[in-house]
């Protein structure tokens, strides 16, 4: 198969893969919470800043034309990523976190009210939980659970839809894949039962945008997020996609320059589109580099990706697995590229520092699932997670240094 | 290796037998601590003496082994001082921890919590249970 060799491929595209931690070889795991770069994207934003900069939509010059058009054209790329049919739908944001805090702003703000039901699932990422929990406060609605079952993360996705017709469920909010669990969650058949029902979805793409296909018309969905250094791009920028239907009458979430078209000293009114949603001088390099970014991953093909991802996913499910004491969180069968485990009695923490001095860096914490990690009687877990730049030796590296972890600390 | 430097013979020890682990009831008073980053929690209970010194005292708690260690250890070392002297100890500690020349005097087998100035992301582990300590004897002090 073609991609056995993705990593071989693409690796040496990445050069802060290359060096060594405390005398060893960097083993990077900790994808999950941010990916590398391709020199092509380090390489675009300092062109981008030494030739191109200045600010967009404003000025006449030469620059802010170059700018303005790069910005612009970063956010065709996004919408073709995402198989949108319209860059009007694509706001960039600073991540996922605020472009699920804009959604909950601006469209809970207007349509929720007493009496209405946000849903979520119990696996859901703080930035898709806390948004909904405040909107939920203000605007008297009420923020309801989807259950989540077990170690292995189980959800009868079965009872859904009836749930949906029975109970007053205005908005849908999950996470495509989980990034404390790695299950991957039926996008397609969710949005189509909200739909069915009048319910209005957003997807948390943050784990899934840079790993899988993605298409927002397939899906189906009314609102997706992610973030552009979870997917090989720079940090601080990020990408909402917001249905057709929806972007009209979706009121702003900051004021302020850019966004506005006429502006008295007793009212303003807003731009069309995307625009009005990005108040301010955005952050031009990163819509710059994400672009750079998602093309690179294009170029590669996400089907590719998400083999090679589910394919080092499913080694490393095997491998820990033979780990005296260990428990592993998510699915057995059907998981992405990342695994989250308790070893023994040892901390995740002292797993995690034991790892670095050997060169593997790995993240060991809540991973912003506290809630989660509470129902299932857990602190903290150890996560390894991958991206297409990992090998299969570096499995290999990870359950040696777990191994002797155990030898160190005793389970 | 460094890492040993962290995880000395006495830590690990301390960090899977914890000495002085487990709960007081009242009128010992309680005092606690938590690490956002990693959700660890530590609960310290101090029964005071007539005389005004740490007559008892005892955690529970689940947290790394350089937490656990620290709040073991330290249990040991501030029992029979007097609220001044135990939060003298937790000044010098965290300044041993914290500043280049501290020299840690009186800190006895404390000082094998020096390899955490190498890890400075481990400080919160290792001054967990002393905060969580001066939270207990503010109770002490009212």
């Amino acid at each position: 198969m073609a991609t056995e060799y993705l990593a071989q491929r693409y690796r040496g595209d990445f050069p802060i893969l290359d060096q060594k931690v405390n005398g060893f070889p960097l083993v990077y795991l900790d994808n999950a919470a941010s990916t590398q770069h391709p020199a092509s994207v380090i390489d675009e934003i300092a062109r981008y800043y030494r030739e191109d900069h200045a600010n967009v939509h404003r000025g006449i010059h030469a620059l802010s034309s170059r700018a303005t058009k790069l910005y612009e054209d970063a956010r065709a790329c996004a919408a073709q990523f995402l198989g949108a049919a319209s860059s009007e739908s694509i706001v960039f944001t600073r991540g996922t976190t605020e472009g699920i805090n804009l959604v909950a702003s601006s469209w809970g703000n207007a349509h929720l009210g007493k009496g209405d039901i946000v849903l979520i699932t119990e696996m859901e990422h703080h930035a898709n939980l806390i948004p909904w929990q405040m909107i939920a406060r203000r605007t008297g609605a009420s923020l309801q659970y989807i259950q989540v079952q077990g170690d292995e993360g189980t959800v009868d996705w079965t009872l859904l839809e009836q749930r949906l017709k029975d109970d007053p469920v205005r908005l849908l909010a999950f996470t495509h894949i989980s990034n404390s669990l790695g299950c991957i969650n039926p996008v397609k058949d969710i949005c189509a039962a909200a739909r069915r029902q009048g319910v209005v979805t957003l997807v948390d793409a943050a784990q899934s945008a840079g790993h899988c296909p993605i298409n927002v018309q397939e899906l189906d969905c009314d609102f997706l997020v992610f973030s552009g250094h979870k997917s090989c791009g720079p940090t601080g920028i990020g990408v909402l996609y917001v249905h057709p239907e929806l972007l009209a009458d979706l009121d702003p979430y900051q004021f302020g320059g850019e966004m506005i078209s006429r502006v008295t000293y007793e009212s303003a009114e807003w731009k069309p589109g995307p625009h009005r949603f990005e108040a301010g001088t955005p952050h031009i390099a990163g819509a710059v580099g994400l672009a750079v970014a998602l093309e690179y991953l294009q170029k590669i093909g996400r089907p590719a990706i998400q083999a090679w991802d589910h394919h080092l996913g499913r080694l490393a499910y095997e491998k820990l697995s033979t780990l005296p004491g260990i428990r592993i969180l998510g699915p057995k069968t059907e998981r992405a590229g990342l695994v989250s485990f308790q070893l023994g009695t040892i901390h995740a923490h002292d797993l995690v520092a034991y790892a670095d001095q050997f060169g593997v860096a790995m993240r060991g914490g809540h991973h912003c699932n506290q809630p989660l990690m509470r129902k299932l009687g857990l602190q903290a877990t150890a996560r390894a997670s991958f991206y297409l730049y990992n090998t299969e030796s570096e499995i290999d590296r990870l359950v040696d240094v777990l191994r002797e972890a155990i030898g160190y600390f005793g389970v | 290796m460094e890492i040993d430097e962290l995880y000395q013979t006495i830590i690990l020890d301390h960090s899977k037998r914890p000495r002085n682990f487990g709960d007081l009831p009242p009128p010992a008073v309680k005092g606690e601590g938590y690490n956002p980053s990693c959700g660890d929690e530590i609960a310290v209970f101090v029964g005071e003496s007539a005389a005004g010194t740490i007559q008892e005292i005892r955690f529970t708690g689940q947290a790394c082994a350089i937490c656990m260690a620290s709040t073991s250890m330290m249990t040991t070392q501030v029992k029979g001082k007097t609220i001044a002297e135990a939060l003298g100890l937790k000044r010098i500690f965290i300044d041993f921890l914290t500043k280049e020349a501290a020299p840690g005097n009186g800190l006895g087998n404390l000082q094998a919590f020096g390899g955490v100035k190498k890890f400075p992301q481990r400080l919160k582990c290792a001054t967990l249970g002393w905060h969580a300590l001066e939270g207990a004897l503010k109770h002490c002090a009212e």
